[in-house]
């Protein structure tokens, strides 16, 4: 038992580092991973999907897919997987995590860039370093898919719009016969600039105990 | 003062000049209210005694005085605010509120002089009709993300805050009476406890006042402007509790008990009332789609009333306004027409202005007219109390709270919070309502020192303090559609990793408080299609409308406004064969909206103007061809930079307007066919035909297809005349877009 603890704890230490988050926050992470996966090793994108709170959002597709997006793992790896562990689902947490008191202004920016290519690989579908008009539609599109026929009809108009701003905010002066690839991350930041990342960008992860967590999955 | 003396001797010409006609003017008129009572009632003795001639011009200054007398107060009162902005630099030393009340003690020091009354700043004029436009301009703007996102510490400074200040400054003037003795012998505790609540409230004209000139960041305006509106309720239940005991003279637990419930009745009722009244607001706007003339009208009076209803039950005035406002302003928006959305705005605007400038002024008239006790100790113990005790309970307030804030003050920020704590009118007023006549002059006297102090000397030094300190200002720039879009995308995702993580956090209720909204609410009180628009659609198309407005206003000056870069929508989508033609996406109503004012501003001289279907392109061949490409450039110009503005971003710099040249090689989807018969059109009634879709439409909505054709348009035209300066002439005589015109007027050839 002794043995099992301190192998646990210092397994958590690892991640505490890796993360940044506390050890109580990892347990309770790792009670809901428990929760989510049925008590197994990893989930995949059924157990995510299954979560009734979220069949309201608009863009849970989306979010479900960040979660087995290999980018978000910090090691330079693309592509997707289909189960992802404890570690995995921690790294991807650990992208919502705010700034404390301490944080330094270079580790804001730091953070205010991470949080931001989190964003951007969501964008990013096929990877290849540029948001893209189709892929740029396909967003509003999601956003507005819960608001019926006016919502996509409205979505094209809304993508182009949005493009052209950041078209013309980077890139001053385009010949007529020049072609805006699309917006790539320095674009993306630019455009974001006012936003604050870093402060918005975040959710408060409990660090007490909580009795048994009510919103979970249905209960089979 | 000294200051100000030394700004009225440098003083321009102008200014000087002015004020001295001012002051003779109301001079004059109030030395001649008195003869002409004098004259009257020598009158009155003559008429007896013979007929008097027929009087052709007679003076009658009684009949109107009361009306005349404000009417040249709040002239006055203005006409001096633009002699400050009309004198340069004086006006970023300054603030303004501080040269009003100099103005205001002038002002009160000659009609002293002269031996009038001064009119003295009466509690029910200041109540009922100077605070509640205040209130309510910044109640109705008040930014409600960051006002929730914070509103736990504000409620926190708010509340305990105020009680924190009323005790201390309470307690710590009782003792120092108790030590001094003398004339301050007399003073009892529940009288300094008044006091203490008087002076110790945060108040949100001054507020207000102060920090409109500071540009200071939104978070720290919200925080100390969000508590100087909150702790009203605290400052309404503590004054009327601590009356009712220095009239009782005992206090009891089960009192000290009542206390605390009214302070829940009093705020909690004052919101009811308001979001009541917002709600019947809101429900009324959705029916005046044909009576668009009294719109704004209801938004003021069910705000006045909301604010009268709960003064009536001694509830928050203050918090009922700003529910009211709160709760009516996006069903109104979403209702009324866009000229009575202006209306509504700089009506606000104006008399929340015209209340700010008299309450300057009657503060500095006050000062000079009341009755005076001056008591060293007394003033120089409280002015120095209120600053350390709202120093105290800033850093204490801050370290609790921060242990439960994400985004935590720095030290910085607490000094901001800390020196914005102003003092103003609403503590003067109170003061005036005190009762007990023996403490009230010395009290009244502390208070307007604590006032003066803190809006002239924190006012003034407030602005290079910031400087000083480097405390972020308020970003500039206009919310942009990225933003916007990101905006949303963000909220989601955070309540979507929120349920992920399981526990029910801020963005989980705000999730389900929006859907709540857009499920029920809004079906009742947005009329129409408008009820069902999602919030990123209404953006866009606001966003649209202003830019429309901007044109057509810029329009009118030959002079159009800069366009920031030669990007066009050509550059961005992809090449590819089949462009779809895409449907129309904003609704009738709104087009209607744009059309119409942009046809407003449109001068008409060809009448033969009519719209075309992007497939049909008739055009009459009794008219000159010359005129009709001279025609079809200019509405292409105005084409190109109306799809430029509406999709354009707000961060602009002067370039000129940039030609471009496109030259396309592909096949052009449309050609002029001279040989079809113009009069199949004229001949259609409709004026909004549903498929054929006007220029209007397309620039407004779909600047990508409508640059495409654009860009074939500069291209054939281009070759044909190249002289740019005769199609700025052109431009500027007739600018026309092609419209199907108002309903009744096309005409045949």
């Amino acid at each position: 038992m002794g043995a099992s603890q301190t192998r646990t704890e210092h397994k958590y230490q690892d991640l505490a580092d890796k993360t940044g988050f506390s050890l109580e926050q990892i347990e309770n992470l790792h009670k809901r991973f428990q929760q989510l996966s049925n008590n197994e090793e990893t989930i995949n994108r059924e157990h995510l999907d299954s979560i009734p709170s979220l069949a309201n959002n608009p863009i849970r597709k989306q979010i479900i897919e960040a979660f087995f997006d290999k980018r978000n793992q910090h090691q330079d790896e693309v592509g997707s997987c289909e189960e992802i562990g404890f570690e995995q689902f921690l790294m991807v947490m650990s992208h919502f995590r705010p700034p404390s008191l301490k944080t330094t202004e270079e580790e804001k920016e730091a953070m205010r860039k991470e949080k931001l290519r989190f964003l951007f690989n969501m964008h990013d579908t096929d990877n290849d370093g540029t948001i893209t008009l189709v892929e740029y539609r396909k967003v509003v599109e999601e956003l507005l898919s819960k608001s019926g026929d006016i919502g996509q009809e409205a979505a094209k108009a809304i993508a182009d719009a949005a493009m052209l701003e950041v078209a013309s905010t980077n890139v001053p002066h385009m010949d007529p016969d020049d072609f805006y690839e699309g917006i790539t991350f320095e674009h993306f930041e630019q455009i974001l600039k006012g936003l604050e990342m870093e402060t918005r960008m975040y959710i408060r992860f409990l660090d007490v105990e909580t009795p048994t967590l009510r919103c979970g999955k249905s209960t089979s | 003062m000294a200051e100000l003396r030394l700004a009225r001797r440098s003083s321009f010409l102008p200014l000087t000049g002015l004020m001295c006609v001012l002051l003779l003017v109301f001079v004059s008129v109030a030395s001649a209210s008195r003869d002409v009572t004098r004259g009257d009632s020598h009158n009155q003795t003559n008429s007896t005694a013979h007929k008097k001639a027929f009087p052709v011009l007679s003076f009658n200054y009684e009949h109107v005085r009361k009306p005349f007398e404000i009417s040249l107060w709040i002239l006055l009162a203005l006409l001096m605010k633009l002699g400050f902005h009309i004198i340069p630099g004086v006006q970023n030393i300054v603030p303004e509120s501080c040269l009003l009340i100099g103005v205001g003690l002038l002002v009160g020091g000659i009609i002293k002089a002269i031996g009038e009354e001064a009119p003295v700043l009466d509690t029910k004029l200041f109540f009922l009709y100077l605070l509640p436009p205040i209130i309510l301009d910044a109640g109705y703007f008040l930014p409600i993300r960051p006002f929730t996102e914070n509103m736990g510490t504000i409620l926190v400074f708010a509340v305990v805050g105020t009680l924190w200040n009323t005790f201390f400054i309470g307690g710590m003037i009782y003792g120092v009476c108790r030590i001094e003795g003398g004339q301050l012998a007399s003073v009892d505790p529940l009288s300094c406890l008044l006091f203490g609540t008087i002076v110790s409230a945060v108040d949100p004209v001054a507020v207000l006042a102060v920090f409109e000139e500071i540009h200071i960041n939104e978070l720290l305006h919200i925080l100390v402007f969000g508590e100087s509106l909150l702790n009203d309720a605290v400052t309404v239940v503590l004054y009327h509790l601590f009356e009712e005991f220095t009239h009782a003279g005992t206090v009891t637990v089960v009192d000290a008990i009542l206390g605390v419930v009214c302070f829940f009745v009093v705020s909690l009722g004052g919101i009811l009332v308001g979001a009541i009244y917002g709600i019947l607001g809101a429900f009324t706007s959705r029916f005046t789609s044909h009576t668009r003339v009294i719109e704004p009208l209801f938004v003021f009076l069910y705000s006045y009333m909301a604010y009268l209803s709960a003064e009536v039950f001694h509830l928050s005035g203050i918090m009922s306004l700003i529910a009211c406002g709160v709760v009516m302003r996006p069903y109104v928006e979403a209702n009324v027409s866009h000229k009575s959305y202006t209306t509504i705005k700089y009506f606000l605007k104006m008399w929340s202005s015209v209340s700010e400038t008299l309450i300057f002024i009657f503060l500095g008239v006050s000062t000079v007219a009341g009755p005076h006790a001056w008591n060293w100790t007394f003033v120089i113990v409280t002015v120095v109390l209120c600053l350390v005790s709202r120093v105290l309970g800033v850093i204490g307030l801050t370290y609790i709270i921060n242990k439960f804030r994400i985004v935590k003050l720095t030290k910085k920020d607490q000094f901001i919070v800390a020196y914005g704590g102003l003092r103003g009118a609403i503590a003067f007023s109170l003061g005036f309502l005190l009762t007990n006549s023996e403490m009230k002059n010395m009290f009244l006297t502390a208070i307007i020192t604590v006032i003066f102090f803190t809006v002239i000397v924190q006012g003034m030094t407030i602005r290079p303090l910031v400087d000083l300190l480097a405390v972020k200002k308020k970003k500039e720039s206009k919310r942009s559609i990225n933003e916007e879009i990101h905006t949303q995308f963000l909220d989601h995702l955070l309540t979507g990793i929120e349920d992920i993580c399981g526990h029910y956090g801020h963005h989980h209720w705000k999730d389900k408080l929006n859907r709540f909204n857009k499920a029920y609410v809004k079906k009742w009180l947005i009329a129409g299609e408008r009820s069902t628009e999602p919030q990123l659609i209404s953006f866009y198309n606001k966003m649209e409308m202003k830019q429309a407005m901007m044109l057509v206003e810029s329009g009118s000056t030959a002079q159009l406004p800069t366009i920031v870069s030669s990007v066009s929508m050509q550059n961005i989508k992809p090449r590819g064969p089949a462009r779809q033609r895409a449907i129309p996406s904003i609704s009738k109503s709104r087009e209607q909206e744009i059309r119409k004012i942009l046809r407003a501003n449109l001068q008409k001289t060809r009448q033969r103007l009519r719209s075309y279907s992007r497939h049909d392109l008739m055009i009459d061949p009794f008219e000159d061809n010359v005129s009709e490409v001279r025609f079809r450039r200019q509405r292409v110009e105005m084409e190109r930079r109306m799809s430029h503005y509406l999709t354009v971003p707000a961060n602009r710099q002067e370039t000129p307007p940039v030609r471009k040249v496109c030259f396309e090689s592909e096949h052009k989807v449309y050609t002029y066919d001279d040989s079809k018969s113009p009069r199949g059109w004229t001949a259609e009634p409709d004026p909004s035909p549903p498929d054929a879709v006007s220029l209007l439409n397309e620039s407004s909505q779909r600047a990508n297809q409508s640059s495409e054709h654009r860009a074939k348009h500069n291209d054939e035209l281009r070759a044909k005349v190249p002289d740019e300066k005769e199609e700025q002439d052109q431009l500027k005589l007739s600018r026309c877009l092609s419209d199907p015109g108002p309903n009744k007027e096309e005409d045949l050839s």
